[in-house]
């Protein structure tokens, strides 16, 4: 197949900005002081020299350099972004309008509450929103991103149980589980026990049976699991767990999958965490920032962090600090509010209608791609899948092509790679999810690539191995990287 | 697309889901609405916050003037809709971007490295103390009263179901941690001494006299910076094990508290403890320089429970702001916003001195300074300051039950003297009569 997607064209080189710095080049211009200036003796030895070899460059030569910089990106902006688990949809403009409009933006998080009731109101009703979707009763907007939703579920669960009066010391993880899961219990606390997969790519009812004792504090779930699959045994795992004294913990970073369709409050679940940057578009920002509210029922409602929002019987709304049996707090302030600006327009956007037809769409498209890579790649678990679906590299291991080698070879088609080797129950495994926001031409486009890629492997398996071909860089050399690190820019 | 599938419909692709589990209602979400009634909500909103009112509130979130380079920059959907930079070759942006961040961050802290950031200063200070409990395998935490109340309440959060506690030390008459008492408190069995700087109080600590209290007991002092705009002008903890600060002054809009990004800097010899993402250099196939995300073995997503962390995320668009924002100011820029920021505070100071309230704490201070009002004139203050569209001080009470009738002033660039003047005025203790204005021009 003829690449006609991508070609090149001229990309700038760009120094570090330390390498385009010279003394005496500025780029800002303050006001004049309008008070007597500083009286600096006061400070002595608290006082500090220069800065040395902070950058000294002019505004313009910022402009350049971080938007040639931006030039060497790959966005949802660019084109196809199939990267799984991390649902690249749009982000729409709007969103980005609306979280800039001054009050919003500039406001500050302790002004006085009857300063502040256009925010609390945009985290109220978009609390509320997301307790429709999710089917839960309760929910914090703190928690910055999916990780630290997790810590917040498992806290709250691990208090939840000190009340009951009982310790318990495990969480059991299957192995399909994100990494975040166990680095969750761990830094919790609890041991990690991990679950096997069943044939089916699914929990195994059996090993679940046989661990689950009465010293598991919960079940970390992700639902539909990272291979793409809903637990369809969900009924009896969540009863297996609760006969048992533990707690369901749903990984919702898969969210997209339901929404409007199905919800995890109806299934047993008793803690949630929602990814706003995946499920409700947010931006990914290069890498956050993230928002990962917490949604739980009414059991461990009085756990939340503090401050929760509140609204009075006249409609004003608090922040309500008062809470006594509140895990505490687990970051300064709200939480990511910019994030849950966006959220919300997403949202309203959408509306009732809007947010299912996306998840429809979400899943069409994923088994669209399952079909039109069929037979090309293997695929493991040969069932329909939800929002993503998972093949491996098995058939082109024969001709010594891995995962990674296809991926980079993706990127001279013009698409961004799907996830790499994760999860981790699948060899080589390719992790590919569509989203909503991808069209059939554009799938299309894709699935041709990876056929074509399919057949290199088998004549010309050098071009997919020493791929990419068209980037600035190649292969780029992370062993060397690690092995002596050089973190930093240095005269 | 269905035929193609092979399913007749779109609840086939649903059928799998078991029965119970399904939604069969539409969710009770309004219609969707149109990008101008979007607009019509989030403007209303808005204007619910006092929008281009003048602010003095900091305590952990300073307002700071952002130059117009930055939104045009992030708003690149290069920048903006691009994810972790796993792919390197179609990152080296946001790769080359979080390297220069990092440098940044080393120059101004004095600390060896740092990492890609973290979700704030407050989870940057928690995971700064856990990092140091790993290398000491001790377990005592001591923390300065004077640091920031709720970063304080995260880190008894993050460790309180490890059995841990941080002890506490009390601040001295000059606003300053007791170090008397601090290192009282230090013993074989203590990992980390916690100190910010400035302070809650907007007072200035020795950190020179906090390393070498903590490091005669064989303990990490970690440094925590509320206020990045501080190390313009201010000597950076060279002495610290570690660093915590919070990047949000660095041209990240106040926002109601976030996002933000924190960062953690430190020695050389504590790299492999470091939680969080690192860019490092490394050599292309052909030699050419590029960036790629390094010391992986470190994260959860390769050593899941035995990690340093479970954070996947950092605030990398947050980030980005800082580095741009640190490069337009630059060497010179950082020095006289800083310098401009001391004169405000201290222009402030002798204002509310004059107009007979009591200003707090004598030490040396950067931005912020606690007021004496008295109990209940803060609030009672509330009409005027909103007459006169300003958003006043934050009452000290919920955190500091001793300084009730006590605000934290803080005074940035960006408030002009006309704003301090009228602020005083409305603090000051004037006859019921006379207009709080002609009070101040009397001096």
């Amino acid at each position: 197949m003829a690449i006609t997607r991508a070609s090149r064209h001229l990309v700038q080189n760009e120094p570090l900005i330390f390498e385009r710095s010279a003394a005496g080049k500025r780029g800002y211009q303050l006001p004049p002081l309008d008070v007597p200036a500083a009286d600096l003796t006061g400070l002595g030895r608290l006082r500090r020299d220069q800065i040395a070899d902070f950058p000294e460059v002019s505004e313009l030569e910022v402009i350049r350099h971080f938007t040639r910089l931006s030039t060497w990106n790959y966005g949802v902006d660019t084109g196809l972004y199939p990267l799984g688990s991390c649902t690249m949809k749009y982000n729409p403009r709007v969103n980005e309008q609306v979280a800039r409009l001054e009050g919003l933006a500039q406001g500050h998080p302790l002004q006085p509450e009857e300063l502040s009731q256009g925010a609390l109101r945009i985290m109220h009703l978009l609390s509320r929103y997301l307790l429709e979707i999710t089917g839960m009763d309760a929910i914090t907007l703190q928690p910055a991103a999916g990780a630290h939703g997790e810590m917040t579920g498992i806290l709250m669960i691990h208090a939840l149980l000190s009340a009951r009066g009982e310790a318990r010391h495990k969480v059991l993880i299957p192995d399909s589980a994100h990494g975040t899961n166990p680095a969750t219990a761990a830094i919790a606390g609890y041991q990690v026990q991990n679950l096997r997969s069943n044939a089916r790519g699914t929990v195994d009812l059996a090993d679940l049976d046989r661990v689950m004792t009465d010293d598991v504090a919960a079940l970390m779930l992700t639902n539909p699991n990272t291979l793409g699959l809903f637990e369809e045994d969900i009924h009896r795992i969540a009863d297996l767990i609760h006969e048992r004294g533990g707690l369901l913990y749903m990984d919702g970073a898969n969210m997209n999958a339901l929404v409007g369709r199905a919800r995890p409050g109806d299934f047993g679940v008793d803690v949630m965490h929602l990814n706003l940057h995946k499920t409700f578009s947010t931006p990914h920002g290069g890498g956050g920032p993230g928002a990962g509210p917490v949604a739980v029922k009414s059991e461990l409602e009085p756990f939340l962090p503090i401050p929760v929002i509140t609204a009075g019987a006249d409609g004003r709304l608090r922040a309500d600090y008062d809470r006594p049996r509140t895990i505490g707090r687990m970051r300064s302030f709200y939480g990511n509010f910019g994030m849950f600006v966006r959220a919300l327009a997403y949202i309203m956007a959408n509306g009732c209608d809007g947010l299912k037809q996306t998840t429809e769409d979400a899943v069409l498209n994923a088994n669209y791609i399952r079909r039109g890579l069929e037979g090309a790649y293997a695929l493991p678990y040969d069932r329909p899948c939800m929002h993503e679906c998972v093949f491996s590299d098995q058939k082109q291991q024969a001709h010594g092509v891995s995962t990674g080698d296809i991926a980079k070879r993706l990127i001279d088609y013009g698409f961004h790679p799907y996830t790499v080797s994760f999860p981790l129950v699948v060899r080589g495994a390719m992790m590919i999810e569509p989203t909503e926001s991808a069209g059939r031409d554009e799938l299309d486009e894709f699935i041709a690539a990876l056929r074509a890629i399919a057949a290199e492997a088998e004549t010309e398996p050098e071009r997919v191995k020493s791929a990419p071909h068209t980037t600035r860089l190649s292969r780029l050399d992370e062993v060397s990287a690690a092995r002596q690190p050089i973190l930093r820019w240095r005269r | 697309m269905l035929e193609a599938i092979g399913a007749a419909s779109i609840d086939d692709l649903f059928r799998h889901i078991p029965e119970y589990c399904r939604l069969t209602r539409p969710l009770n979400i309004p219609r969707g609405q149109s990008e101008p009634e979007i607009l019509d909500f989030f403007q209303g909103a808005a204007a619910e916050c006092a929008p281009g009112w003048a602010s003095f509130l900091g305590a952990g979130a300073y307002r700071h003037f952002r130059p117009s380079p930055i939104d045009a920059l992030i708003s690149r959907g290069e920048w903006f809709t691009a994810y972790t930079p796993y792919q390197a070759e179609i990152s080296q942006g946001t790769l080359q971007a979080i390297f220069e961040f990092q440098t940044m961050i080393c120059q101004l802290t004095g600390m060896d490295v740092a990492n890609a950031s973290m979700y704030d200063g407050s989870t940057a200070m928690a995971e700064a103390v856990l990092m140091a409990l790993r290398i000491s395998g001790r377990e005592g935490i001591v923390v300065a009263r004077s640091a920031h109340p709720q970063y304080r309440e995260v880190l008894n959060t993050y460790v309180t179901q490890r059995g841990l506690a941080a002890r506490e030390i009390g601040y001295l008459p000059d606003g300053t941690v007791d170090l008397a008492a601090l290192e009282a408190a230090l013993g074989p069995d203590t990992a980390a001494v916690v100190v910010q700087s400035p302070n809650f109080f907007g007072a200035i600590e020795n950190w020179e006299a906090a390393a070498a209290a903590a490091h005669r007991h064989g303990a990490l002092l970690i440094a925590v910076i509320a206020e990045p705009i501080s190390l313009g002008i201010l000597a950076p903890p060279a002495a610290a094990d570690i660093v915590a600060l919070e990047a949000q002054g660095l041209g990240i809009p106040v926002g109601f508290g976030g996002p933000y990004a924190g960062v953690i800097a430190t020695q050389e010899k504590y790299l492999r403890a470091l939680p969080g993402r690192l860019a490092g250099e490394a050599r292309d196939h052909e030699g050419r320089r590029g960036y790629v995300l390094t010391l992986a073995t470190r994260e959860q997503h390769i050593r899941r429970e035995k990690a340093t962390s479970n954070i996947c995320t950092n605030q990398a668009l947050c980030a980005l702001m800082a580095a741009i924002f640190m490069s337009l100011y630059g060497k010179d820029g950082l020095r006289e916003l800083a310098e401009q920021n001391l004169a405000k505070t201290a222009f402030a100071a002798q204002a509310f001195a004059a107009a007979g309230l009591q200003v707090l704490f004598p030490s040396p201070r950067f931005n912020e300074l606690v007021v004496q009002l008295g109990p209940g004139r803060a609030e009672a203050a509330l009409p005027a300051l909103s007459r006169e569209r300003i958003v006043g001080g934050f009452p000290l009470r919920r955190y500091y039950p001793e300084l009730d009738g006590a605000v934290l002033v803080c005074v940035t660039e960006t408030v002009p003297r006309a704003a301090i003047e009228r602020l005083v005025a409305a603090y000051a203790p004037a006859p019921a009569t006379a207009d709080p204005r002609e009070l101040v021009s009397a001096h």
